[in-house]
């Protein structure tokens, strides 16, 4: 049976993850709260509004209402990498060798390691920004398409076009596919090597919580009343299959999802608070956990695949041991 | 191109826990006095704090954490509708302010002179969640009054503002003769004979007349406004208690009110002798009888969805055959929302009122289309 830890916050959690196996969950207040020993607390902006974990696994990224970047390390210290009063900072990434990028209106900024600083600007608002998985390209969703930069270096910029808002955007592991959400319901991708389009419509509402599977062989996503899960082993990716839909509640729908590291099998959060597994291969479920008090908003698993740490809109937030 | 479809079937969403949070849209050119108004409401002594999105910070000397600096972002939606644009900026903010409520109590959305309120209006509308957790309130625009008419000469969204707006600040009206003021009121009622009109100075207006108003909500406007839609009736004698276009009056000049003339049906727009070449939208008032929900629903859609680029603002309420409730509408271009708001009293007229501000609308094709819904 899995055991619940629960961990009752006040306020919105926007970011839930294990930062070298230790449980922490990034707040919208701009409160870092983190399970080491018991609950601990770092402050780190007034008002947080995006957070990621770096590729290393051993700190979460930060931006903030009060146009900072920080820094958080494993043991709550936080360190301030960026600051431009009163820009809010909508979009993170974490890219190779220690290096940020980060957003706020219509520029997207790549810092390295060393604390260099570069500035790109559109002529359209960054919503998101991305690493590809090697390399320094940053790939920025704006309105119509992808804008995709060789950071560090002065060449020009190669654009992707696809009419519509894209607010979020990411690479699939391989680096062979370039995936956008949209503010109209639907996920769209390309195929890096031809530019060809993918079009993953559908959704009854936005997609806001996405995670690719072992290997990234498939794709998780929320927006439906079932996780939405597009196969992405095949050459073309999901172009002319039919994703999976599992754990389909009719009248709940689906706010988080969390690919487990090792399996086949997810974390599907609702938008009563209900956590469900389930695996791909027979669509098996298991509940584990009940409905709370608001919407699961983030899900991550350990390294090991035997916790997950959730997050809610609400602040009832936790860990679930399923090896007990 | 070969395509992936989902077939998730659209249940709903679940509801969000708390009340809905008012907005406040103010539009004007640059030089109305938007940023006097804004400072008025956010120094006012009226105990409700106010998240404030801005184009620029300028020159609002205050310091406030709630006030946030956005890029008027218009994202034209990829549905197929040609007039259904958002504001991408506010989505963002708006979904970044409401995952720390109990922070304010309502938002104020300031938009650049030359903003078209349209997208502003659409985004409460159109995003699921920014509707879920948000309620347009009311546009209010500023005009400047020795401005005006130069605007309406050299553009059309100082037009669209006016014809947009719930409620109109006739504002630096001391710097104006009283015929003058007259002149541009006559020109801001022929472009939208609905609003309410206030005459100001330095934006000094009790804040209860522009915050909190539930416009755009429609059981609330017809409570705020017992003659909502009643101001064109021959028969409508305001009360005591009807803020409706009555500002005028207290500046004790004489002014022909065309909203008691004497014709029904009739194009506001030809109602005044002021000539006012450089007004484009028009109002078109219909009145009829009881109508046929089964013909009046899909003339409605289908006059939206075919004159909808043209139509600012639609409002209309409706007496349905043998339905025992008032119905209301409210539109925006091709948007169409629709609710019963409270059971016809005895003896009340069971009398259907439409009307539309916009451009280019066919007076006639619009009656007849109307009186056909009988």
């Amino acid at each position: 049976m899995p055991t619940i830890a629960p961990l009752d916050l006040t306020g919105h959690c926007v970011l839930a993850r294990f930062v070298s196996g230790i449980p922490f969950f990034a707040l919208a207040d701009g409160a870092i709260h983190r399970l080491d020993n018991g609950h601990k607390v770092s402050e780190a902006h007034d008002g947080l509004l995006c957070a990621t974990r770096s590729t290393d696994g051993k700190s979460l990224l930060t931006g903030g209402e009060d146009g900072r970047v920080c820094r958080v390390a494993v043991d709550g210290n936080v360190e301030e990498l960026a600051s431009n009063p009163r820009k809010w900072m909508t979009a993170i990434a974490s890219g190779p060798q220690g290096s940020v990028a980060y957003a706020s209106g219509r520029s997207a900024w790549v810092r390295e390691a060393s604390g260099k600083v570069q500035e790109f600007q559109h002529p359209r608002s960054v919503e998101g920004v991305a690493f590809a998985p090697k390399g320094m390209r940053l790939a920025v969703a704006r309105y119509n398409g992808v804008t995709l930069h060789w950071a560090a270096t002065t060449s020009k910029p190669v654009e992707f076009e696809w009419k519509g808002a894209h607010t979020g955007v990411m690479f699939s592991p391989d680096g062979r596919f370039l995936v956008t959400a949209m503010q109209e319901n639907a996920l769209h991708g390309w195929r890096l090597d031809d530019n060809k389009h993918m079009r993953m419509t559908g959704y009854p509402s936005k997609v806001k919580d996405w995670s690719w599977s072992v290997k990234g062989k498939w794709l998780a996503t929320s927006g439906a009343p079932a996780a939405v899960i597009w196969p992405f082993s095949g050459k073309d990716g999901p172009m002319g299959k039919a994703p999976l839909e599992l754990g389909f509640r009719g009248d709940v729908m689906v706010s988080a999802v969390a690919c487990h590291p090792l399996e086949d099998i997810a974390a599907i959060g609702y938008s009563d608070g209900m956590i469900l597994v389930v695996r791909f291969t027979d669509q098996k479920e298991v509940l584990l956990r009940r409905p709370g008090k608001g919407a699961v908003t983030s899900m991550d698993w350990d390294d090991t695949g035997r916790r997950l740490v959730f997050g809610s809109q609400s602040g009832d937030c936790g860990v679930v041991d399923i090896s007990a | 191109m070969s395509q992936a479809e989902a077939t998730a079937s659209a249940p709903e969403a679940s509801t969000q826990a708390g009340a809905p949070i008012p907005v406040t849209v103010l539009t004007g050119y640059l030089g109305s006095g938007k940023t006097t108004l804004l400072n008025r409401i956010l120094t006012g002594n009226h105990g409700k704090r106010y998240a404030v999105i801005v184009n620029e910070f300028g020159e609002i000397g205050i310091d406030n954490d709630l006030i946030v600096e956005s890029d008027e972002e218009i994202y034209e939606m990829n549905n197929g509708c040609i007039c259904c644009t958002v504001r991408g900026d506010l989505i963002r903010v708006v979904e970044g302010l409401m995952r720390r409520p109990g922070r304010f109590d309502a938002i104020i959305v300031e938009t650049t002179g030359l903003a078209d309120p349209v997208p502003v209006a659409q985004t409460f509308f159109m995003d699921d969640d920014v509707r879920t957790k948000t309620t347009l309130d009311a546009v209010v625009a500023l005009v400047d009054a020795k401005h005006l008419p130069l605007r309406l000469k050299d553009s059309r969204e100082a037009e669209d503002q006016i014809a947009f707006a719930d409620v109109v600040l006739l504002n630096k009206t001391d710097l104006v003769s009283p015929e003058e003021a007259d002149k541009v009121e006559a020109t801001i009622r022929a472009i939208n004979p609905y609003a309410t009109v206030y005459r100001t100075e330095r934006a000094e207006i009790p804040l209860d007349k522009v915050l909190d108003r539930g416009a755009f909500d429609l059981k609330r406007a017809l409570e705020n406004d017992p003659h909502f839609l009643d101001h064109d009736h021959p028969d409508h004698v305001c009360g005591p208690d009807c803020d409706h276009d009555h500002h005028h009056h207290d500046h004790g000049h004489h002014h022909h009110d065309h909203d008691h003339h004497d014709h029904h049906d009739h194009h506001h727009h030809h109602d005044h002798a002021s000539p006012i070449h450089d007004v484009t939208v028009t109002s078109v008032s219909l009145r009829s009888g009881e109508v046929d929900p089964g013909k009046f629903f899909p003339w409605v859609q289908k006059i939206t969805q075919e004159q909808g680029p043209n139509i600012l603002r639609l409002k209309g309420i409706i007496a349905f055959k043998n339905d025992p409730e008032r119905y209301v509408v409210q539109g925006v271009h091709m948007i169409i929302e629709g609710d019963h708001q409270r059971a016809w009293k005895d003896g009340e007229k069971r009398e259907s009122r439409l009307v539309f501000i916009g451009r280019e609308l066919d007076h006639d094709a619009l009656k007849a289309g109307f009186e056909n819904c009988k």
